[in-house]
């Protein structure tokens, strides 16, 4: 059992309460995962400010200012911020993607990358996902979307970069709840491609294979549906990237979901209580998705 | 144990001030036209709800209860056994209902996982929607749907009737030993899989029918329970536009030419 919610906002008027509401959300699946947590968070202007990269990275042993320095020093003249996250420090700097990407692998080998793009900040960690929200200082983000997890380990162990969400291509997510069955078989056909993986987690199997299909050209929609072709396991998935949000069950479909809609937001949680406290549920349309129908929404 | 008074509030917070009130309902036999009980689930906890639900003489002291600000909590009104209504103002979580004996139960919203679960008897009404597996293994009592079900609707029913308004999910019925399954709408994949003794009765298409469930003809006999079903539930539909379906039976007792079809 892991819990999943996301939020997908319309109404910018709202933008600065997405972490509010998107803390709320995620304490009402706490029992679902109670071992481990972990945000996705687009357009949250701390972490991720205007005209800058950004990339969130385990931060291990080292501390923030650790990290700070030995980027900084790898990226001479450019002005480097790093804000603290518990397990997760989010870094960001006014440069392209993938500047930042490898001046972050080269100041700090070994480390691993939990989210990097123009607009996301991936903060995740092993503990009480309301502890979690805490040391992210969750409920003072804002942005237009954000995807959590609760975590339950069924398939690896319990540690930072086994909890989701997992983010391995550019401005993308994907959280999980279930379990693939077939992973080991595609992640050495992934592995034989060239693909690197940061965990023994199933779902980051997923993460990688959805990512393949953005790079390759895919649309979300259509990566999901190669996925639901390619995956065997129960799943429910819910995934997103800079511009779209998109939420996708197995065949079997015994893995909760229920989406709410209003003109103002689309939400998406295992069980409805996470969306209770939304403002405006009480007129949402609100339904559960149909087994292997891919749901997508485009900002 | 918390005490009663520790449990009901006076005011039913969370209803707007201009709802429109209740009709008052005529019920000349029936010494219930008290107010009913108020419990608020924000201030409430669910334990402390059932247990005053689960209380010894509680048909006598309170047969009449309304949960309001339910909020999608799990395990409301759960293990009832006793003559009470009981209506909830709102979504409930998995399971509400469950193992209900003899109570009413109202759901003025949408159920989570299970709602009704093993059932014995009474009566479980969700006026909106219900998530997969309503009704899983219940052996009496009737459960009403006025929207739709999802996946597993009455999987592994064992005397319970059904009666959902809207669709129904894949798997619905799946290996249903006893009792009524009666769907207005439409009914997806895999309907009647495994099938015992279950009668199904579909208004709209089927996906697709599961291994050994079979249409059957619809005589009298199934016309006048159909009737007696929809009536029951207060649904209006009409009668004569259902198919039946039932198990075939050739699952019953193994056989190797059927090997293919477990």
């Amino acid at each position: 059992m892991c819990g999943i919610v996301g939020l997908h906002l319309r109404e910018p008027s709202l933008y600065p309460r997405l972490g509010e509401l998107l803390t709320g959300m995620l304490c009402q699946v706490t029992e679902r995962g109670p071992d481990s947590a972990g945000v996705a968070v687009y357009g949250d202007p701390r972490w991720s400010p205007p005209g800058s990269a950004t990339v969130s990275v385990l931060t291990g042993q080292r501390t923030a200012d650790d990290v700070r320095a030995a980027v900084a020093a790898a990226l001479p003249g450019t002005e480097v911020t790093v804000v603290d996250a518990g397990q997760t420090c989010v870094v960001s700097a006014p440069t392209d993607v993938d500047a930042l990407v490898a001046a972050v692998r080269a100041a700090l080998p070994g480390t691993v990358l939990t989210g990097f793009g123009e607009d996301v900040a991936v903060l995740k960690g092993v503990g009480h996902p309301q502890t979690l929200a805490a040391e992210f200082r969750l409920a003072a983000a804002q942005g237009w979307q954000g995807v959590a997890h609760t975590r339950m380990a069924t398939e690896s162990a319990v540690t930072p970069e086994g909890s989701h969400p997992f983010s391995v291509g550019p401005d993308q997510c994907l959280v999980h709840n279930g379990s693939f069955a077939n992973h080991a078989t595609i992640r050495r056909e992934l592995v034989a491609a060239g693909m690197e993986f940061d965990s023994d987690n199933d779902s980051e199997v997923g993460a990688r294979f959805v990512a393949a299909q953005l790079a390759a050209g895919y649309d979300l929609e259509k990566s999901l549906t190669l996925l639901c072709e390619r995956f065997d396991g129960f799943y429910t998935l819910l995934v997103a990237n800079r511009d779209s949000f998109a939420v996708v069950r197995d065949a079997i479909a015994c893995k909760p979901a229920v989406i709410a809609e209003t003109p103002q937001w689309v939400a998406m949680a295992s069980e409805y209580r996470a969306l209770a406290g939304l403002p405006g549920v009480e007129s949402a349309r609100i339904f559960e998705p149909e087994p292997e129908e891919v749901y997508a929404w485009q900002r | 144990m918390a005490a009663l008074s520790d449990v009901l509030v006076d005011v039913p917070v969370g209803i707007p001030a201009d709802a429109e009130p209740t009709p008052a309902e005529p019920t000349p036999a029936e010494p219930t036209a008290a107010e009913p009980t108020v419990v608020d689930l924000a201030t409430t906890d669910v334990r402390a709800l059932n247990r005053a639900l689960h209380a010894a003489d509680v048909a006598q002291t309170s047969p009449r209860w309304r949960v309001v600000r339910p909020d999608g909590r799990h395990s409301i009104a759960v293990g009832l056994d006793a003559e009470v209504q009981v209506q909830i103002d709102g979504h409930v979580g998995y399971y509400c209902a469950g193992m209900n004996k003899t109570a009413d139960v109202v759901v003025d919203g949408n159920a989570g996982v299970g709602v009704a679960e093993n059932m014995m008897s009474g009566t479980v009404r969700v006026r909106g929607n219900a998530s997969q597996s309503a009704a899983a293994t219940a052996h009496g009592g009737l459960l009403v749907v006025e929207g739709s079900a999802a996946a597993r609707c009455g999987i592994s029913m064992k005397g319970v009737d059904i009666v959902v308004g809207g669709d129904v999910g894949h798997m619905s019925a799946f290996m249903g030993q006893a009792g009524r399954l009666v769907v207005c709408g439409d009914a997806g994949h895999a309907l009647g899989d495994s099938l015992y003794e279950a009668r199904l009765y579909v208004a709209g298409s089927v996906r697709s029918l599961g291994a050994d469930c079979v249409e059957k003809e619809v005589r009298a006999e199934h016309l006048a329970e159909l009737t007696d079903l929809l009536a029951a539930a207060g649904i209006d539909a009409d009668p004569t536009t259902f198919r039946r379906y039932g198990s075939a039976r050739s699952l019953y007792n193994f056989h190797v030419d059927n090997a293919s079809a477990y």
